[in-house]
């Protein structure tokens, strides 16, 4: 199911850059128009409403870091699920290693958080993604000893992960007023932002490692190595490539990936850790992985398309008294178009 | 523990477990075609958002099912054009369909946040009425409570004792088969999705005009994972999913017993009790290997040149 | 040619009859002018190599294949069959060697599937009573309510036979239906046969083992390279013209060529004592395998395909595991060592489907070429690969080959052929010590086949070992030093190549047990 990108391509790489703008800016067009029908049925004037959009994202520079700042999560939650698909392996746990990432962040904030922000947040940062690593661990394991599938328990534990949040939250971590979430995190342990925005270091670490996941896959010889179970397991295995370990190894990175952005969003985004505070970034993380077909510009790309329509919905409600959810609906029309597969939009390699 | 509490917690499982239990059905009956719904939590919310803005303006709550059912079959109908006809990716399309839910419900149902229904009439067990007062109003049930289990038998008999069902199970397991042998998987699955919209779209009007009778965003609270899981543990019969939407809903409202004698589990902890149950089982399942899925659940059916 | 022409007006009607019947692959004429009848109540064995045809001739008589020439004749009457449908309406039913049934389901559930006139709500009790009776009728006894994946293989294969009696029936073609059964099994099989054609219906039975075609055909048609070399009644039989029938070679009675060998020194490369693995499913079970293999020898492996050669391969690699018995590498005890500590000590494989078991599709020529040397090539811990490393020791391959490559290309755009030069090249390059080269040339032209085995004619000639499985006899007895044979997952014969002829190796490979007669 994961469609791993052909390396040497004829064309230059900006070649295949337009081609991806072109192509998912082809698709958001028939998805605004659709969305549009929607608007007036409400009641509401739909060119008003995408000038509206237009201007508060990309017309502003606040309004661009608002874009940046939703684009943050889903570069990370993106990468943990294009990783392991370069081996394979469907992961959709993003949803359930993100809330473990945020929980162990939250455990260390609270309790060090009279340390230093240089101590206290690389600290923060280990306890995320080991959180996360933690979470993917456990359907690795069973997937590398071939007794579980990981897509099943990927699923299954991540409706675990957001109860033992509430479990934590509501009974030892709460703050006085509110029940559903914890106290605001003391200075030192936020994630620092960039230039007068809200957009946090996550977004540093994200891109960064976009690039490292780029740049393991195309010159390393473990990317080698990768590539080859991904692409030929049978062929791996009688090449004596340790497949286990590799199974094991990815699950856990890709984990590390995911629960690093749990932490920026309690970190960065939040600053406190609330209860059921994701509505789906997860799961969002992995459509954006499947439409860019896991490769990291891709991903790049993606999540800045997905940013501009969620921020846009953010307006929405605010300007038009509309619920912030009908945004999911242009974002799922969106993706029903290139699920559909017409003729205009041709996926580079058929699954 | 006396009998009292007991029932109580029978009956708030009975109540809490029948949106369950038909959700279940549904994705039953869907899986066992070959396809799986990652975005039940969607077609649940559409459904209960519907279903709730047709009762309340009509005043007639079998109205607000009926919608809810229909709108349960239109919701799927989305998904099997795109994984049937389009040959789309089951779990991307999937997960579209969710957050399309998310949206669309929300839309529906934006009117009518606090809005106050008088939800499906609740009637007592009939022959309990001798019974004192505090027992028989535990014991009091609405149309769709006292219609789940003859309808969880009747879609076992649709499965394993009809045509219809043979050629279901046989496009579930081996899609190639059953085109050899003169049938349309095609068909089949667009069938077998719109009964599992259906009957998905019955929990979710159970949920919205029976058991809560309110509308809230996301009120399902995971119940479509919920479903998905308990299909696993129910190794995709619908008897055995009786017995399990009993047990998984029994969870819960077991933990207002136990506060009530003084022991504090955490309600998140017992909410945990589906999915863990469910990976437990698949573990020793694993070991063993006797127990699979419908081995073409997942895949792209590509079809006959 | 060897049509019967007994058609006098007491001799039965043939069910079938295929009149000069062609069908050609591209570049290979698959079946030749075929002619052959088939009588009620008969069984007919279509005899042959790999390669022969059977496979071919059927799948035309059954409708998968549209023949390019010829005609078919049901009854008497010319039939129009473009369609496995079209066969079944006309009551040919066939049973492949990979079953149709649904694993999942039962027996009853599985015929009642294919049922035509299947009621709505259909009584399975009756299907079920059915069932049994005709399974007593004809000696297939199966537990009609059992799931299909918790029976033996040759209890899901009765299931299938019922599947097509159920369907009524008239011809039942076979592909190798004892392949995949037990000793003990096969002897119930013949039983069913008899008891199917006792009652009329024919049987077209393919297979190439002589001892169940002695044992119960009643005529026999050998096919070699795509043509009818004979047809004889069992009564006319023997097993020595059989052989020759199926083998007859153009260097019949000539000696046969081999390279001159220098006498192999040194300890085994390879030396394997009374192994044992463990087969799942349709894979074949190694039995008491004993091998040899010295370095600068060339060990032929002969044997008709799918008798446990690949599973040869695997157990010698490890990536099957070896249940009892011992293996040895250059001396060293490996019985338990990981295909990777096998592969690093200087062992080469190249599988019998280069594209599935051994390249990866999307990597380029030059990544499938580094992927078996990962350690050898990485630089800097693994951070970055030297390519250029790479790409000097493919083309060194190449020219040491006669051949070149694509560099860049992904792997998937070449054809079968290259596909095949570029495993053979990655996996001769290093210089292996050990090379086991499975099907080596098979779908090679002839340039290349040239190339292939000059290549391992050189590698053995720097000191390697090679075992070298093939079913083309002629490749076998020109470049091996020795010659094992091997059926239903044993070794059944082992010889110096100058000590032993074609026939004798014919022979055992389709599972004869009588001594060798030279023809007077």
């Amino acid at each position: 199911m994961s469609n791993p990108p052909d390396r040497r391509r004829a064309g230059s790489a900006w070649a295949g850059l337009a081609r991806i703008v072109l192509r998912y800016g082809a698709m958001t067009l028939l998805a605004l128009l659709l969305f549009g029908v929607i608007l007036l049925i409400s009641g509401k004037d739909p060119l008003q409403s995408y000038r509206d959009i237009f201007v508060s994202t990309l017309g502003s520079t606040y309004g661009f870091s608002e874009v940046v700042v939703a684009m943050t999560p889903l570069l990370l939650t993106a990468l943990a699920v294009a990783l392991p698909s370069r081996i394979g392996l469907i992961n959709i746990g993003g949803e359930g290693q993100l809330y473990m990432g945020a929980c162990a962040a939250t455990w260390v904030a609270l309790t060090f958080g009279s340390l230093p922000g240089w101590i206290l947040l690389p600290i923060m940062v280990l306890a995320g993604m080991l959180g996360g690593a933690a979470w993917a661990w456990i359907p690795g394991m069973l997937r590398a000893r071939g007794i579980v599938n990981e897509t099943i328990s990927t699923l299954l534990l991540n409706s675990v992960a957001p109860m033992i949040v509430s479990f934590f939250v509501f009974g030892y971590w709460h703050s006085p007023m509110d029940t559903n979430k914890t106290p605001n995190f003391s200075p030192s342990a936020r994630l620092p932002t960039l230039f007068d925005t809200r957009v946090d270091l996550g977004l540093v670490l994200g891109l960064g490692l976009l690039v490292l996941f780029w740049f393991v896959m195309r010159f390393t010889r473990w990317g080698l190595e990768m590539r080859t179970l991904g692409g030929n397991p049978q062929a791996a295995r009688l090449n004596g490539i340790p497949t286990r370990r590799y199974i094991i190894g990815v699950m856990c990175l890709a984990g590390a990936v995911a629960g690093l952005a749990g932490m920026a969003q309690v970190s960065g985004y939040y600053g406190v850790l609330l209860a059921n505070f994701s509505r789906g970034i997860g799961f969002m993380g992995f459509l954006v992985s499947w439409l860019a077909g896991g490769s990291p510009m891709g991903i790049v790309v993606t999540s800045f398309i997905v940013a501009i329509i969620l921020t846009g919905g953010n307006l929405l409600q605010l300007t038009r008294d509309l619920p912030y959810s009908m945004v999911n609906i242009l974002l799922a029309m969106t993706l029903f178009v290139v699920l559909a597969r017409p003729s205009f939009i041709r996926k580079r390699n058929a699954s | 523990m006396n009998p009292l509490a007991l029932l109580g917690v029978l009956s708030s499982a009975v109540f809490s477990g029948t949106s369950l239990l038909y959700t279940t059905l549904g994705e039953i009956v869907g899986e066992r075609s070959g396809i799986v719904n990652l975005g039940l939590e969607g077609v649940l919310l559409v459904s209960a958002s519907a279903g709730f803005s047709v009762t309340y303006l009509t005043g007639n709550p079998y109205l607000g099912v009926l919608t809810a059912v229909i709108a349960g079959g239109l919701m799927n109908m989305i998904l099997a054009y795109l994984v049937v006809s389009r040959q789309a990716n089951q779990l991307a399309s999937g997960l579209a369909l969710m957050f399309f839910g998310f949206g669309l419900s929300a839309w529906i149902g934006r009117e009518f946040v606090g809005a106050k229904i008088v939800g499906l009439p609740r009637l007592a067990v009939p022959g309990l009425y001798r019974l004192p007062q505090l027992y028989a109003s535990l014991l009091r049930f609405d149309l769709l409570i006292y219609l789940a289990v003859p309808v969880a038998l009747l879609i076992g008999w649709l499965l394993f004792r009809t045509r219809w069902g043979l050629g279901l199970r046989a496009v579930g397991e081996s899609p190639d088969t059953a085109y050899a042998s003169g049938r349309n998987p095609r068909l089949i699955r667009y069938q077998a999705l719109w009964l599992g919209g259906m009957l998905a779209g019955a929990g979710a009007a159970h949920l919205s005009i029976a058991y809560a009778m309110n509308w809230t965003e996301y009120m399902t609270a995971g119940r479509g994972f919920i479903a998905i899981a308990l299909a696993i543990f129910a190794k995709w019969h619908p008897v055995r999913a009786v017995a399990g939407a009993l047990l998984f809903s029994a969870a819960v409202a077991f933990q207002l017993l136990l506060q009530s004698s003084g022991v504090q589990v955490s309600p998140f902890l017992l909410n945990t009790i589906p999915y863990v149950l469910t990976l437990v089982v698949l573990i020793a399942w694993g070991g063993r290997r006797r127990v699979a899925a419908p081995a073409s659940l997942g895949r792209v059916y590509q079809g006959a040149e | 040619m060897g049509v019967d022409d007994r058609q006098g007006s007491d001799s039965p009607q043939p069910v079938l009859s295929v009149r000069n019947l062609s069908k050609r692959f591209v570049d290979v004429q698959a079946n030749d002018r075929i002619s052959l009848d088939v009588l009620p109540g008969e069984v007919h064995a279509l005899l042959g190599e790999n390669g022969a045809g059977k496979s071919t001739l059927v799948k035309c008589i059954y409708g998968f294949y549209h023949r390019d020439a010829g005609e078919l004749l049901l009854d008497g009457v010319p039939a129009e069959i473009r369609s496995p449908h079209d066969a079944r309406a006309l009551g040919i039913g066939m049973v492949f060697q990979t079953l149709t049934l649904v694993p999942a389901l039962s027996v009853v559930e599985n015929i009642a599937l294919f049922l035509a006139d299947l009621p709505a709500v259909p009584d399975l009790n009756k299907i079920a009573s059915d069932l049994e009776s005709l399974g007593e009728r004809y000696a297939l006894t199966v537990d009609p309510w059992a799931q299909v994946r918790d029976l033996s293989i040759g209890q899901q294969q009765k299931a299938e036979l019922l599947k097509l009696l159920v369907s009524r029936s008239r011809l039942l073609i076979l592909d190798e239906p004892t392949r995949v059964l037990a000793p003990q099994e096969i002897r119930g099989f013949f039983k069913v046969l008899k008891h199917l054609v006792a009652d009329g219906l024919a049987v077209i039975l393919i297979t190439h083992k002589l001892n169940e075609v002695l044992e119960c055909a009643d005529r026999i048609t050998v096919l070699r390279q795509g043509r009818v070399t004979g047809q004889v009644a069992r009564a006319e039989a023997t097993e020595a013209g059989l052989v020759r029938l199926m083998f007859d070679k153009d260097l019949m009675g000539a000696p046969v060529t081999r390279r001159a060998t220098e006498a192999s020194s040194g300890p085994p490369v390879l030396e394997i004592l009374q192994a044992c693995s463990h087969g799942e499913g349709a894979e074949t079970s190694l039995e008491q395998i004993d091998l040899v293999v010295r370095p600068g020898e060339i060990v032929g492996v002969a044997g008709v395909s799918g008798n446990g050669q690949r599973e040869l391969g695997d157990l010698i690699l490890g990536s099957v595991a070896c249940v009892r018995g011992t293996k040895r590498l250059f001396g060293e005890d490996v019985t338990r060592r990981p295909v990777g500590a096998i592969r690093r000590s200087g062992v080469s494989y190249i599988p019998e489907n280069p594209l599935a078991m051994a390249a990866i599709p999307y990597l380029t020529v030059l990544e499938n070429m580094a992927v078996t040397q990962t350690s050898r090539y990485s630089r800097r811990g693994g951070l970055s690969i030297d390519w250029r490393a790479v790409e000097s020791d493919a083309e060194q391959t190449w020219q040491r080959l006669g051949f070149r490559l694509p560099s860049y290309l992904p792997a998937r755009s070449l054809s079968g052929g290259n596909l095949q030069r570029m495993v053979i090249a990655r996996e001769l390059s290093h210089d292996p010590r050990l090379i086991i080269a499975s099907y080596l040339t098979r779908g090679l032209d002839v340039q290349s086949t040239l190339a292939a085995r000059d290549a391992l004619l050189q590698a053995r000639d720097q000191g390697a070992g090679v075992l070298l499985i093939s079913e083309d006899l002629e490749e076998l007895f020109e470049y091996s030093d020795r010659m094992v044979v091997m059926h239903a997952g044993r070794i059944v014969g082992e010889f110096r190549t100058a000590d032993v002829d074609i026939y004798e190796v014919g022979r055992l490979m389709t599972g004869s047990q009588t001594a060798y007669v030279e023809p007077s």
